[in-house]
Formats: C-alpha cells, structure tokens, sequence
C-alpha cells in the first residue's frame, strides 16, 4: 500500500532508503509523460498496424498480382489484368451498378422511415417515453445481422407473413429478389440512421424552435430553415452506416435475393470457389474507392464528428 | 415551433408503425420457433417445444455455441486491454497523429466487412502464409471489437475529474497506484459496458468470419447458415435464431444498464 497519507509519511522518513524496483519505475513514469504515453499506446497502435493497417496495404498490393491458372498459386507478377477485367467486362460494370443503386436506396428509404420516429423521440415523447424507445430501437440493432436476414427469408416466404398480409390486398410478396434484398437490407440498417438523426436531433436547443415560432415562423418553415440545416451532419451521419454497410454485403442477398448479385458476391466467390485472391482484391477496391469519395463528400457536412 | 395536435398525432402513430416494422420479423422468428409446420407457413396452426428440444440435443449446435463463446470471450478480453490503453492515451495526453490514431480505430467497423474480412484472409493466407484456425479468427475479430471498449473507455476518462487523478498523485501515490485506485474504479463500469458490447459484437457477427475461420471451425452463426438452406431445418434453425438473439442482446442490456446508471448518479 502506497497511497493516502500512511504512505507519505513512510516516504518522507526513509527519503534516503535504497529504492525499491517498483518505486524506481513509477518515479521515472512520473517524471516522463513521454514514457507514459508510450508505454500506453505501443501495444494498441501496434495490434492496429501490424494487423489491420498492413493487411488493408496488402490487400491492395494483392490486387496488382496474378493467380497462375494451371497450379492456382498467387504469384507477385505486378500487372493491371484484374483492374482491366474490372474495366472491360461488363459483369463488374453491372454488378457495381446494381450494388450502388441498392445502397443509394437502402440509405435514402431508411432517412425517410428514420426522421418522424427520431423527431417524436427528440421533441415529442415524454422523458420517460424516450428512454423506452431508444431502448427499443437500440436492442434491435445488436441482435444478430444474421438473424435479421434470416428473418425476412421467413417474412418474404410464399407461405410467410408478407403473402398472408398482401393477399386479401391482392398483392404477392416479392419474394427472394432484388426488392426482398432491398426491403431486408433496409430494414437491418434502420436502427443505424435512426439513432444519430435522433441525436442530431436532441442537439437542435428548444429555445430556437420556440424564438422561431414566436418571429412567426410557420412549423413547415421551422423545419425546413432550422431544423433540416442543423440535422444534416447527424442525417449524413446516419447515412455512412446504412451506405457502407450496404456497399459490402454478400450474406444478406445470399439469403433473402434469389440469384442476385452484388460486389461482395463477386469477392467472396473469388476469394472462396475460384482462390483468386488477386481478383478478389481488385473487385474489393471498387466499394473502398466508392466509400472513400462518399466519406469526403460527406465529410464537408461535419458528419463524421458525429460518430 | 409549436406542434398541433394532430401533428403530434401523427408522429406518434408514425413512430408505432416503425416499431411494428422493427420487431415483426424478429418476432415471427421468435414464433416460428413454436410453430409445428416445418416450412415456415403462417399462421402457425399448431404450436410445439418439440424444435427446442431438437435443439438442444443437436450436438453441432452445442459445439458451435461453445466455440462462439470461447471465440467472443478471447477477443472481448483482448479488445478490452488494448481499447482501455489507447483510450488513456488518448484522454490524457497531446501527441502528434493523434487524428489518424482515432480514424484507425474505428477503420475496422466503419469499412463494410468484407472489406475487412478479405484484408485479413489475405494477409493471412497469401502474406504469412498461415492456415485459417480459430486463433486467426480471434484476430481478427479482436480487431474489429477494440473500437466498443475504446469508445466507452475515452466518453468516461472524458467525462471523470482529473482532479482526483492530480491530487492522489500530489499526495505520493505513484503512477500505477494512481490508476489502481484512482481513475480504474471511476472508469470500471464503462469497461465492463465496452467489454460486454465487444462480446455481443464477436458472438453474432458473421461476414468478418466467413473470410477468416477454417472450415473446420463452426461458430453459432455459421452453424445457422450452414443449416438454413437445408430442407426441413429451418425449425431447429428458428430457435437456434432466437438464442443467439438472446446471448448477444443480453449482455447489451446489462451495458446500457450500466451506462445509464452511471450518467444519472
């Protein structure tokens, strides 16, 4: 024991006692803040380079190889054939395409669900009512990815909930198509742009909305001058989670989109049936070269202090 | 800006329509996993716990449980050291590239997984040259959970008084005495939070996992969508849905929990 005021005056009687090894060390940890520091991040940023940094590097050093067709070794023969592939053949073109065109409006529809229940969280519902929901809307968001699409294979079954909902309407269940995957990806990422809107949200101070009102501001204009102006880093915010995610995802359209396919199919099939990591690694850069430009759009609305 | 009635109205019934949306899928899993069909036909027109006691006597279900388990235990324990190092260096000292540190850090979620699951297969398998096994698997989900501790580690660290850390010091208490019984007590629930939110992260996620588990080793998710497309599953598959939902929201509960208890003392 070495703290509270026992220990001090231990040390002010035994100031010139040897040391002990233990003392030695925090001395010199006390006397060097450098130290410190660096015994504190070494064994992080080291996990985090060697580990994460290096392989995404890796990654995108692979791409440039080639996958020798007879034995199936990856050789470092440094080319541009699988960035030509990507260029020429009309599947990448496509399959990107479709893969965007998905993520756009998984992210735009799930905005549109996300602003009324995240506004009647923020200024609407009694404290006690918000804690409620952003309980309900959180635990959703972590039960399994998995299950989630799992899910909606029951839902957009043709004996499942959906078909049982529709028929006296007259309608069919999509089914496992492009637009299941779409209503299944949507609805998985929900909870990610519900959440920083609703924070966004909370931000916006009451007394602006009531000094809006009070130099006669129409609510509809409130919203749309105040409100939406101050809420688009948190919306953009939300955003990333719902686009990114989308942009990546290969299990969701396994399951729920027949025999559609988005990049992740395209790079898991490389990487698993036909061993071309090479390949693989170069379809990869497309949704990390997509990401990267939307991230430095958005990046311009301040949305990414809102993580 | 005052709402009317009716409006208030509105986003109220709004706001239920978005519940009803969240949990009905997730409830008909829940159902289902009684429902005496075996091809998912609703409405169920028979219920049963015959599924769960399938369940439960399926041995590649078990073994799958226990290597989910052991495999979220490893990298909760792992990303728990690392987070709560980087999140003191980060709250208690200026250095330079302290930017790109906190960009890293959240890099591995913030990328989509696949992403991250083919750096990671690739930088094992073509780079090191080493075999997938469960220990390439811990890596790499370790990797991903570091970020849940950090988060919760750096928003208490930020918010405790640094005060006491000063004045425990001026009172001779060296370094590693400080943290004991200074700043660890203040900031031990909100790792034991990050740690249960890293956990419940590892235990469900599954693309990561695809790209960096052998295929010998099965955790519960792959176990579910190995056996989902099989014919006559989908019962046993429904249940096995509903534990995992259960063991990974769980330990979210307890972390909200804490956290909450402890923005309001």
């Amino acid at each position: 024991m070495s703290d509270g005021p026992v220990s001090v005056t231990l040390k002010g009687s035994d100031i010139s006692a040897p040391k002990s090894f233990a003392h030695r060390v925090s001395s010199r940890l006390y006397a060097s803040a450098k130290l410190r520091l660096r015994l504190l991040v070494s064994a992080p940023l080291l996990w985090l380079a060697l580990v994460y940094v290096a392989a995404l590097l890796a990654l995108f050093v692979t791409a440039f190889w080639t996958m020798d067709s007879f034995t199936g070794e990856i050789r470092p023969d440094w080319n541009l054939d699988n960035f030509i592939q990507l260029f020429t053949n009309s599947l990448y073109q496509t399959v990107t395409l479709r893969t965007l065109g998905i993520a756009l409006m998984v992210t735009v529809v799930d905005i549109l669900i996300a602003l009324p229940i995240a506004f009647f969280m923020a200024k609407v519902a009694s404290p006690r009512m918000r804690g409620i929901l952003v309980i309900s809307i959180l635990m959703p968001l972590w039960a399994s990815y998995l299950v989630k699409a799992y899910a909606w294979r029951s839902v957009l079954s043709n004996e499942g909930i959906l078909q049982w909902l529709l028929r006296p309407l007259g309608l069919d269940t999509p089914g496992y198509s492009l637009v299941g995957a779409a209503l299944t990806l949507g609805y998985i990422w929900l909870p990610y742009v519900i959440l920083p809107i609703y924070t966004g949200l909370e931000k916006v101070p009451q007394n602006i909305l009531e000094a809006s009102s009070d130099l006669g501001a129409k609510t509809w204009s409130t919203l749309r001058l105040i409100v939406f102006p101050m809420l688009l880093p948190a919306i953009a915010a939300g955003s990333i989670f719902a686009f990114s995610l989308t942009m990546g995802d290969y299990i969701t359209i396994n399951i729920v989109g027949g025999a559609t396919q988005m990049l992740g199919n395209l790079v898991y099939t490389n990487v698993g049936i036909a061993n071309n990591l090479p390949m693989a690694a170069a379809i990869a850069m497309i949704p990390i070269a997509i990401m990267f430009i939307y991230l430095s759009v958005i990046r311009k609305t301040g949305a990414l202090d809102n993580l | 800006m005052r709402l009317s009635k009716p409006a208030k109205a509105i986003l109220a019934i709004l706001s239920a329509l978005t519940l009803v949306y969240i949990y009905t899928p997730i409830g008909v899993v829940l159902i289902n996993s009684f429902n005496a069909s075996k091809n998912m036909s609703w409405p169920p027109s028979e219920f049963t716990l015959h599924w769960w006691q399938v369940a439960t006597q399926s041995a590649g279900m078990l073994s799958a449980l226990a290597t989910s388990i052991l495999v979220a235990t490893a990298s909760a324990a792992i990303a728990l050291v690392l987070g709560t190092l980087l999140a003191l260096a980060m709250s208690r000292y200026k250095f330079f590239g302290k930017q790109p540190v906190s960009l890293m850090v959240i890099l591995p979620i913030a990328l989509p997984g696949i992403v991250t699951g083919i750096a990671l297969n690739n930088a094992f398998r073509t780079i090191l040259g080493v075999q997938l096994t469960i220990a390439t698997l811990i890596v790499a989900h370790a990797t991903f959970c570091i970020v849940t501790v950090y988060n919760n580690a750096l928003a208490r660290l930020n918010r405790m008084n640094k005060t006491m850390e000063e004045a425990s010091a001026d009172l001779g208490a060296g370094v590693w005495t400080t943290f004991r019984l200074v700043t660890l007590p203040q900031m031990a629930s909100a790792l034991v939070a990050g740690a249960l939110l890293a956990f419940a992260l590892s235990f469900d996620e599954i693309i990561v996992t695809t790209f960096t588990a052998s295929g010998g080793v099965e955790t519960l998710p792959i176990w579910i969508l190995n056996n989902m497309f099989r014919p006559g599953k989908a019962p046993v598959v429904d249940v096995v849905a509903v534990v995992v939902v259960l063991i990974s929201v769980l330990p979210i509960y307890f972390a909200q929990r804490l956290t909450v208890a402890e923005k309001t003392r």
